[in-house]
């Protein structure tokens, strides 16, 4: 109906502008709420939500109870919600948005959708049409007619549509979020707002999860904690580790070193009702005999050291050094993230005996031009200027010859010629010559590529 | 418990070598003073690994660390830990934590002109930091003005001229000891022996002390220059 005629049959009609990112993002806070229940919860078209509780519904007294929980707990945000069980989601969802009864019994699929019209099969809306107009009104109808007059009809994805709804196949959901290897979590009766009490009871879920942990001979490599207010809204918090983790001291000490790193902390609201610590990706963990005369392991001590740095400040801001196969200064070693530092394949270019650094101690990120003054055009620079200082060259050893690795990219870069020098106050510069003088360039440009200690 | 640094004169004047599990403040506005820092840190450390904090402003200033070099100064860049942090006040957090940790030799904190974050009361908590575990802390302090700290040395670096005529370029500092809670100060040229992993007294020391100039205490190489000009 027109906007126009709706106005003008209602006077103080009230009109809002469709907001469509807006309302998938509420559906994405609803189905992070619905985590609650089950970590298999998957988005349904625009405004639904379905939600595998395979094996949890026993946790909220049955499915009935579960179903009026759920409808409970929406109702009292604001939301109408209707909503079934059913053995396949197909059927709950016909059920949900067709029918009026909630609970399909077990292997009763078929009788329970029977009468609802074709529109609940979630057909295209061609087919669904075209089913119309071939006379077959409900589900029955449909069900009541040969596979193979069908599938030559409509195609093979109608029949297994068809099938799933009235429960005789299922198709399993796809979970939006990763499903965790473990989990273990806490529901307060009384939602939760004081700061130690929240992070002792992270310190007790990291106790029983590594309890888990044990039993299987896993360590947590990707750990999560996911608070859930009792609002609706969900926040959660990963961190990564090292190496394989099973300490719930430990674990409980990069949450609080997590938690306060925040530039935004977690605001409790009215309080948690629910939090939940799981492990989303474990690795094997050969349990260790721990003897009377342990000392503090070194190894060990500095990869908590990094876990504990990495989930304040990032993973990416502390590094540890590799070298690679390669000749170009600036790449010959590089900085990666420690926890996830691969082993080193390749050794470090042992230096010369008895000789003077050939590399300096430090490198600028991008080489800073620097106007030169040389005697002769192919040779080192008698003065520079580099950061509006003017440095005159009291020695200098090159060049260096460094050509670029022309296999590797497809615009040929310049050859640079390095040259080692010192000012006359003894401080020592890495400079460089972008360009073979008078072949590759006609007048090269001069950079300060790095310093010596 | 000291660590010699193998120059025997500034070894005799601290005591017998850097004391270990305590804050020692190296100023300098060139690299020079990374460059000291890091070889004393190797001296400190022994076999242990060494963690440096640095400032995203001062790896573009002064540029970032180049393992490469390492490596040429005769150590393992293997060994190194980075850690890089946006602002000055993460770093203090980050080297008291860092303190705390068994494992490590050193921590060198490079912190880059005076933010007020870095006061007394925040350089003693390096200290009690420092002394409760065996780790040696080293303050890098680029283009910065003395203040009152609790660190037991203060050095004044700067680079100093290279005096071999056919393979220069081993890294030299004129080195002086401004601060020693201690003992004596005084001012040395010292030479770092990238095979052995010491300092050394040059074997022109003699010849050439005569250039050895004593760097002010407000870092800026200007005022060095004119006193030596």
């Amino acid at each position: 109906m027109p906007l126009a005629s709706a106005r003008a049959m209602v006077r103080e009609l009230n009109v809002v502008e469709a907001d469509g990112p807006a309302d998938a993002k509420l559906l994405a806070t609803i189905a992070d709420w619905c985590d609650r229940y089950t970590p298999f919860v998957s988005i349904d078209g625009v405004d639904g939500l379905l939600l595998d509780v395979t094996g949890a519904t026993h946790l909220f007294g049955g499915e009935a109870a579960m179903l009026k929980t759920v409808c409970a707990a929406m109702t009292r945000q604001g939301f109408t919600v209707r909503a079934a069980i059913a053995g396949t989601a197909a059927a709950a969802r016909a059920l949900a948005r067709f029918a009026d009864t909630t609970i399909a019994a077990p292997g009763a699929e078929a009788e329970a959708v029977a009468l609802l019209p074709v529109a609940a099969l979630n057909l295209d809306a061609a087919d669904t049409h075209a089913l119309r107009r071939a006379g077959l009104k409900t589900i029955a109808q449909v069900a009541s007619r040969t596979r193979g007059e069908l599938t030559a009809r409509f195609g093979k994805e109608m029949v297994f549509k068809l099938d799933r709804a009235l429960g005789l196949s299922e198709k399993p959901i796809s979970p939006r979020r990763i499903l965790p290897d473990y989990m273990t979590e806490h529901r307060f009766a009384d939602p939760v707002v004081a700061e130690n009490f929240i992070a002792g009871s992270i310190l007790s879920l990291a106790q029983s999860l590594c309890r888990l942990l044990e039993e299987r001979g896993q360590g947590a490599r990707r750990l999560e904690a996911s608070f859930f207010r009792s609002d609706g809204q969900v926040s959660r918090i990963a961190l990564e580790t090292a190496r394989p983790l099973r300490e719930p001291n430990i674990i409980a000490r990069l949450f609080r070193e997590r938690l306060d790193a925040l530039s935004d902390p977690i605001d409790p609201g009215f309080g948690f009702d629910l939090i939940r610590l799981s492990a989303l990706h474990t690795e094997c963990l050969v349990p260790e005999s721990v003897g009377l005369e342990a000392m503090p392991d070194d190894d060990k001590e500095i990869a908590f050291l990094i876990d504990r740095l990495a989930a304040r400040f990032g993973s990416h801001r502390i590094l540890a050094f590799q070298p690679q196969d390669t000749h170009i200064p600036e790449a010959a070693g590089v900085a990666v993230p420690a926890q996830h530092a691969p082993e080193m394949k390749l050794d470090w270019e042992a230096r010369i005996p008895g000789e003077a650094p050939r590399r300096p101690l430090r490198m600028l990120a991008k080489p800073e031009p620097i106007e030169v003054m040389a005697q002769i055009p192919d040779g080192p620079p008698l003065r520079f200027r580099w950061r509006r200082a003017l440095h005159a060259v009291a020695r200098a050893e090159g060049p260096e010859r460094i050509a670029m690795e022309w296999w590797k990219n497809q615009e040929p870069q310049p050859t640079r010629d390095y040259f080692r020098v010192e000012d006359e106050g003894g401080r020592r510069f890495w400079l460089y010559r972008d360009g073979l003088y008078g072949r590759e360039q006609f007048a090269p440009r001069w950079y300060v590529h790095g310093l010596f200690a | 418990m000291r660590r010699a640094l193998g120059h025997g004169d500034a070894d005799s004047v601290l005591g017998g070598g850097l004391l270990i599990g305590a804050l020692h403040e190296i100023f300098a506005d060139d690299a020079a003073a990374s460059g000291f820092a890091v070889c004393a840190a190797q001296r400190v450390s022994g076999t242990k690994r060494m963690l440096w904090i640095i400032q995203d402003f001062s790896a573009l200033e002064y540029g970032t660390l180049a393992p490469t070099g390492f490596a040429e100064l005769g150590i393992d860049p293997s060994r190194l830990l980075m850690l890089r942090v946006a602002n000055a006040e993460d770093a203090l957090r980050a080297a008291v934590d860092a303190l705390s940790c068994y494992g490590l030799g050193t921590v060198i904190l490079e912190i880059a002109g005076n933010p007020k974050v870095l006061d007394l009361v925040a350089s003693r908590r390096l200290v009690l930091a420092a002394q409760h575990k065996t780790v040696t802390i080293f303050l890098l302090r680029q283009g910065a003005v003395a203040e009152p700290s609790a660190a037991q040395t203060r050095w004044q670096i700067r680079s100093d001229r290279s005096t071999a005529t056919d393979d220069w370029g081993t890294p030299r500092f004129a080195a002086e000891l401004v601060r020693n809670r201690q003992g004596k100060t005084g001012h040395w040229v010292m030479e770092w022996n990238c095979d052995d992993g010491v300092f050394r007294k040059p074997d022109d020391q003699a010849a050439h002390s005569g250039f050895v100039v004593r760097a002010p205490a407000d870092g800026s190489l200007a005022a060095a220059m004119r006193i030596a000009g």
